[in-house]
């Protein structure tokens, strides 16, 4: 039985669709990558997983309980077995990297100072920032703080984690670091990832299955190597990174051929 | 035609949806308030950050207004041969009036334009979505302590405020004037009433506190999380204040001194 699962999912904006009708599988202990174009609603999936959003119809199981039936208490329940990772880290600003890694722990749990310090010190030293602990989120690279976020989710040892956009704007070293992460830690606790994303080379590095969403619906699932060797166009467009194909490289409009006529003709 | 029409229809709906969103705010805040008499810390912190930082702006603002009431009022009443008074003329526009209300607009200026600025940056950087994300609800968290700092902070502000112009009162009134100290003291002491005219004052600062404090919360909270966002709603904040303020004071005015 897959952790999450989700089943004929609409969701609007105003009139604008997001989803109709998407159904997905996120299996355990697996890391499952939502990929897609820009706009295509990845984060607000995760949003809906975390039952911060709702949708139009359709439902969302995480381990067995339909997210969007739950009490608030029950969500939040819910919620400490969930780590999510933001695109920004979402650290909190006015305190150190220490005590927001400790934050969870302090807010959900009775745990004695010196039992918080003792874990705080473990997971920063999962992700390598054991000696940044007294810096402040303002004194940090973009990567550094992904990485304090990352410790900070799985503060509470999580059954999952929800990855939004991990690689965005990372340099050449930090992208691997968070890659090797991301890989090391899914297997080293037994967890479930859902890596929400658009650079297609990391995340097929690491990912167990790919759903690749656009225009509200899945397109495409698989491994990384099935979808490598798909024979949709859309498909290999996305995945080799092309400039053009059924997503043309210029926006709808009218041919540039009837632009400069009628420009012509105004003049 | 049509259209006017239509976003005036819109805009009243808006107006509505946001007012009742303000409300539910309001409620779950203040539901989020019994629980931090356990965990104290958190508005003690608040208390420095929103009324502490604000009281130098206060003591200096109290004492060049009980300053100018001391010049003004010292004027007038000469023409009388009244300038004796002058003590009961400054205790009871600054206790009555000029405290609760100058205080409560600077506390909007100061505290909280602040705080709209702080919790709409902090929902622009996710940090709000991030601990909701931690199951912890960011109303009790983060706006709860706030909201109870500045219903604390407010009344004892508008207490200095009054206290320090009434010493700038004096000042003028006795040091540069030459009013009487003992006539300014007494006639303060015999005509100042601690119910009728001091606990007014006192509550008409805790309703400013209250509704400036929820405003100022309630604008970060609902800001549209850019940073033209954040500045309307700091924009906001202080002229949403100073109006419920202003309109506030008229009614309780009237509730409280108009039978007179």
């Amino acid at each position: 039985m897959p952790l999450i699962k989700i089943r004929d999912l609409h969701f609007y904006r105003g009139d604008r669709a997001i989803f109709e009708g998407v159904n997905i599988d996120i299996h355990r202990g697996k890391i499952t990558a939502i990929m897609g174009p820009s706009g295509t609603g990845k984060t607000t999936l995760l949003r809906l997983i975390g039952g911060q959003l709702r949708p139009d119809s359709g439902t969302i199981e995480v381990d067995g309980q339909d997210v969007h039936k739950l009490s608030r208490s029950e969500l939040y329940e819910l919620r400490k077995r969930m780590g999510m990772l933001f695109q920004s880290g979402a650290l909190l600003t006015d305190i150190s990297v220490f005590d927001n890694v400790a934050f969870p722990l302090r807010e959900h749990t009775q745990l004695s100072e010196s039992m918080i310090r003792d874990l705080v010190l473990m997971k920063l030293q999962a992700v390598g920032l054991r000696g940044a602990r007294d810096l402040m989120p303002a004194e940090l690279s973009g990567g550094m703080a992904r990485r304090v976020a990352l410790a900070r989710a799985i503060t509470l040892d999580p059954m999952m984690v929800l990855y939004d956009e991990p690689f965005t704007g990372q340099d050449p070293i930090s992208m691997g670091t968070l890659v090797n992460l991301i890989h090391r830690m899914n297997d080293a606790m037994g967890l479930t990832s859902i890596v929400v994303s658009h650079d297609v080379t990391e995340t097929a590095e690491i990912a167990d299955e790919i759903y690749l969403l656009s225009e509200g619906k899945v397109i495409e699932k698989g491994s990384p190597v099935q979808l490598k060797r798909s024979s949709s166009q859309w498909v290999q467009q996305f995945m080799q990174g092309l400039p053009d194909g059924p997503v043309p490289f210029h926006y709808p409009g009218a041919t540039l051929a009837e632009d400069l006529f009628e420009q012509e003709e105004s003049a | 035609m049509i259209e006017t029409i239509r976003s005036l229809g819109r805009w009243g709906l808006s107006s509505f949806e946001r007012l009742g969103r303000g409300h539910i705010f309001l409620f779950r805040t203040l539901a989020g308030v019994p629980e931090l008499f356990f965990r104290f810390s958190l508005v003690v912190h608040q208390l420095f950050s929103v009324g502490v930082l604000s009281v130098f702006l206060i003591l200096i603002s109290g004492l060049f207004v009980g300053m100018v009431l001391g010049l003004q009022g010292y004027n007038t009443l000469v023409d009388f041969g009244a300038e004796e008074s002058l003590g009961v003329l400054v205790s009871l526009s600054l206790v009555r009036e000029l405290g609760p209300v100058v205080s409560a607009l600077l506390f909007a200026g100061r505290a909280g334009s602040a705080l709209t600025a702080e919790i709409g940056l902090m929902k622009s950087t996710e940090q709000l979505s991030g601990m909701e994300m931690m199951a912890v609800d960011p109303l009790r968290r983060v706006i709860a302590p706030r909201f109870l700092a500045g219903l604390i902070s407010m009344p004892l502000l508008a207490a200095l405020f009054s206290a320090v112009g009434i010493f700038g009162g004096f000042l003028v009134g006795h040091g540069l004037l030459g009013v009487d100290d003992g006539a300014f003291w007494s006639q303060m002491q015999v005509k100042t009433d601690w119910y009728d005219d001091v606990l007014n004052g006192v509550i008409k600062s805790i309703v400013f506190g209250f509704v400036v404090t929820w405003i100022a919360l309630f604008e970060g909270y609902d800001a549209t999380p850019t940073s033209e966002g954040v500045g309307r709603a700091t924009t906001r904040t202080v002229v949403h204040s100073a109006f419920a303020i202003l309109g506030l004071d008229f009614v309780l005015t009237a509730l409280m001194f108009g039978e007179e």
